[in-house]
């Protein structure tokens, strides 16, 4: 499989950038003077051993963690400052390592729950439940392109690991986002899970920047335009796949051999 | 995709017709009752059963625990009795004052308390109740210890008289049905819905932009107001506000009756306000002492009944072919 190439040929934009982000917890420094720069319809990946600030990194950008330094912009607009619920509306949403469900509503429901707010039907207190129904339409069409029409009425926590992350991925989608962070979307997932959700993601990348944290090397070679390699919440290398696998530091912080480059 | 949703719709009709048909023997029982029982006691017990049915709109529905509820309940028996006797407002209008000025006390009280999580929840609020409570031991209109005695009942919409006890009694059942509808609404409504999902898994409904802090201040300022309806209820019903429902034990008291009817449920905590309310009337007059068998049964339904009473027969096998299902976790 080669690198899907993006819709428009034009340069690709840069939809969210950080410049010099840094995370102190305590003493200890978990992100350390990070430059990131994601862009319009392509996929960027952030790889890593365990403990190399990925997931830190994720909180940041999301605004879930204050940075200690540094500067985050998302489409032109200073969010250093921002609230996490208000960078989601602006566009940026995410997933998280842990499958983020709601596990004792139905799949129907947890698609639902998400397209509320951007189709204005979150605060009515006096509106029947059925008002909902109007999101019905939208919300099969987003549960069908991840392939869970048959699950429709299943309840959350009765699906199996890979199912859970196929269905956050459709309510992250419910939100029409500009930027997409994934979390290890193919953790823990089956082979045939791990192709499906690679095609959503290449998809979904056509028309909207993805950010992903990934451990399957394969998936990150055949699907991401972009590679950052982090270590000890620094950046170790950049660029194309090839370029960073060929690394020689790359190399030896995977291959965890104790020589120092 | 259709077929599947039409599958989901078909059953739940058979559910529906049962659980109407449980409204309406319930409802019966609630218009009979006063053939059979002492009026006061009746209309005590509906106004503790809307108060309870209040506090686990925030406890059960939104996940919230509020160790400051008494707060609204007393601070509304305080308003309306005030509005009531001092200003002469006819009684709808005196509980309407109530309404208000414990949805106020909620804002205040929620504003502060909502930036926290848990037990720090629980331990703002309850602060916050007990300076309010402190408040009314000073202040001049609540007249301290003796509180507000002999408010008028007064005369409803100007011509029904309320001291006629079987006329209360219909008003107080009307509030009542009236304050669960308006919960039953809140529950099954667009924003009750995302009250569900910020219980569920808060972190993703931020994540989906939801402003989870502006939710649970709306929520906590309706369970307030809501509470507030029950507070003003019982001045009117008892013709006093005293010190004792603005004190910690109430607000214990309700979760108590909450945890014993189910939470989660809408009508658990009627049930657990009813347990509650019977046990302190029938033991008032025996030599046990209330609060220890008060507190026997509320262990025994922990270790027994972790759902409670309602949340345990939803669960069960009966329940679960009724179409009662209840998926809450505890």
């Amino acid at each position: 499989m080669a690198v899907a190439t993006p819709l428009v040929n034009e340069a690709p934009r840069v939809v969210l950038s950080a410049r010099g982000l840094r995370r102190d917890f305590g003493g200890f420094t978990a992100v350390k003077d990070v430059d990131l720069d994601v862009h319009h319809a392509r996929v960027h990946a952030l790889i890593g051993p365990n403990g190399a600030g990925k997931t830190t990194v994720f909180n940041l950008l999301t605004k879930f963690l204050q940075p200690t330094h540094g500067t985050i912009t998302l489409l032109g607009e200073d969010i250093t400052k921002t609230a996490p619920d208000k960078v989601a509306r602006m566009g940026l949403v995410r997933s998280f390592q842990i499958s983020a469900v709601f596990p004792h509503l139905t799949v129907l429901d947890n698609v639902r729950v998400a397209l509320q707010r951007p189709n204005r039907l979150a605060t009515q207190f006096w509106k029947p439940l059925s008002a909902l129904d109007a999101l019905n339409g939208k919300a099969e069409e987003l549960i069908r392109s991840v392939g869970l029409e048959k699950e429709v009425n299943a309840v959350a926590a009765d699906l199996s690991y890979g199912r859970k992350r196929v269905l956050e991925i459709a309510t992250t989608l419910a939100l029409e986002p500009k930027v997409l962070l994934l979390d290890e979307p193919m953790a823990g997932m089956g082979h045939e899970d791990v192709g499906m959700v690679a095609e959503i993601i290449r998809e979904v990348a056509r028309e909207r920047a993805v950010l992903m944290v990934e451990h399957n090397l394969s998936v990150v070679a055949t699907l991401c335009h972009h590679v950052t390699v982090l270590q000890r919440g620094e950046i170790l290398a950049e660029g194309d796949y090839a370029t960073v696998s060929e690394d020689p530091r790359v190399r030896t912080a995977y291959m965890g051999t104790e020589e120092t480059s | 995709m259709t077929l599947t949703l039409d599958l989901a719709k078909r059953k739940e009709r058979s559910p529906f017709i049962v659980q109407t048909v449980f409204l309406g023997v319930g409802l019966a029982c609630l218009l009979l009752a006063p053939l059979f029982f002492y009026p006061v006691f009746l209309m005590k017990l509906l106004c503790f059963a809307l108060f309870a049915c209040a506090f686990n709109l925030l406890l059960g529905y939104t996940g919230l625990l509020s160790f400051g509820h008494a707060a609204f309940f007393g601070g509304a028996a305080y308003f309306t009795a005030h509005a009531v006797k001092e200003w002469g407002v006819p009684p709808e209008l005196g509980i309407l004052v109530g309404v208000f000025g414990a949805a106020l006390l909620g804002a205040v009280i929620g504003f502060f308390a909502i930036r926290r999580q848990g037990i720090y929840f629980a331990m703002i609020t309850l602060a916050l109740a007990q300076m309010f409570y402190f408040f009314c031991l000073q202040s001049g209109f609540t007249r301290g210890e003796d509180g507000i005695q002999s408010v008028p009942r007064g005369h409803l919409l100007g011509v029904i008289d309320l001291l006629q006890p079987t006329n209360m009694y219909y008003f107080v059942l009307t509030v009542f049905v009236i304050g669960i509808a308006i919960i039953w609404r809140i529950i099954n409504s667009p924003f009750g819905m995302v009250l569900k999902s910020i219980r569920e898994n808060e972190t993703r409904a931020v994540s989906l932009g939801y402003s989870v802090r502006n939710y649970k201040l709306a929520a906590f300022v309706m369970s307030a107001a809501l509470t507030g309806l029950a507070g003003g209820l019982k001045a009117l019903v008892f013709q006093f506000a005293t010190l004792t429902d603005v004190s910690w034990q109430m607000s214990g008291e309700v979760i108590l009756m909450t945890l014993l009817g189910g939470i989660g449920t809408l009508i658990g905590p009627i049930f657990g306000a009813g347990l509650v309310v019977t046990l302190q009337n029938y033991l008032a007059t025996s030599e046990f002492p209330v609060t220890i068998i008060t507190g026997v049964v509320f262990m025994v339904c922990v270790l027994l009944f972790r759902r409670g009473i309602v949340g345990e027969f939803y669960n069960s096998r009966l329940g679960r072919k009724l179409g009662f299902e209840h998926r809450h976790k505890h």
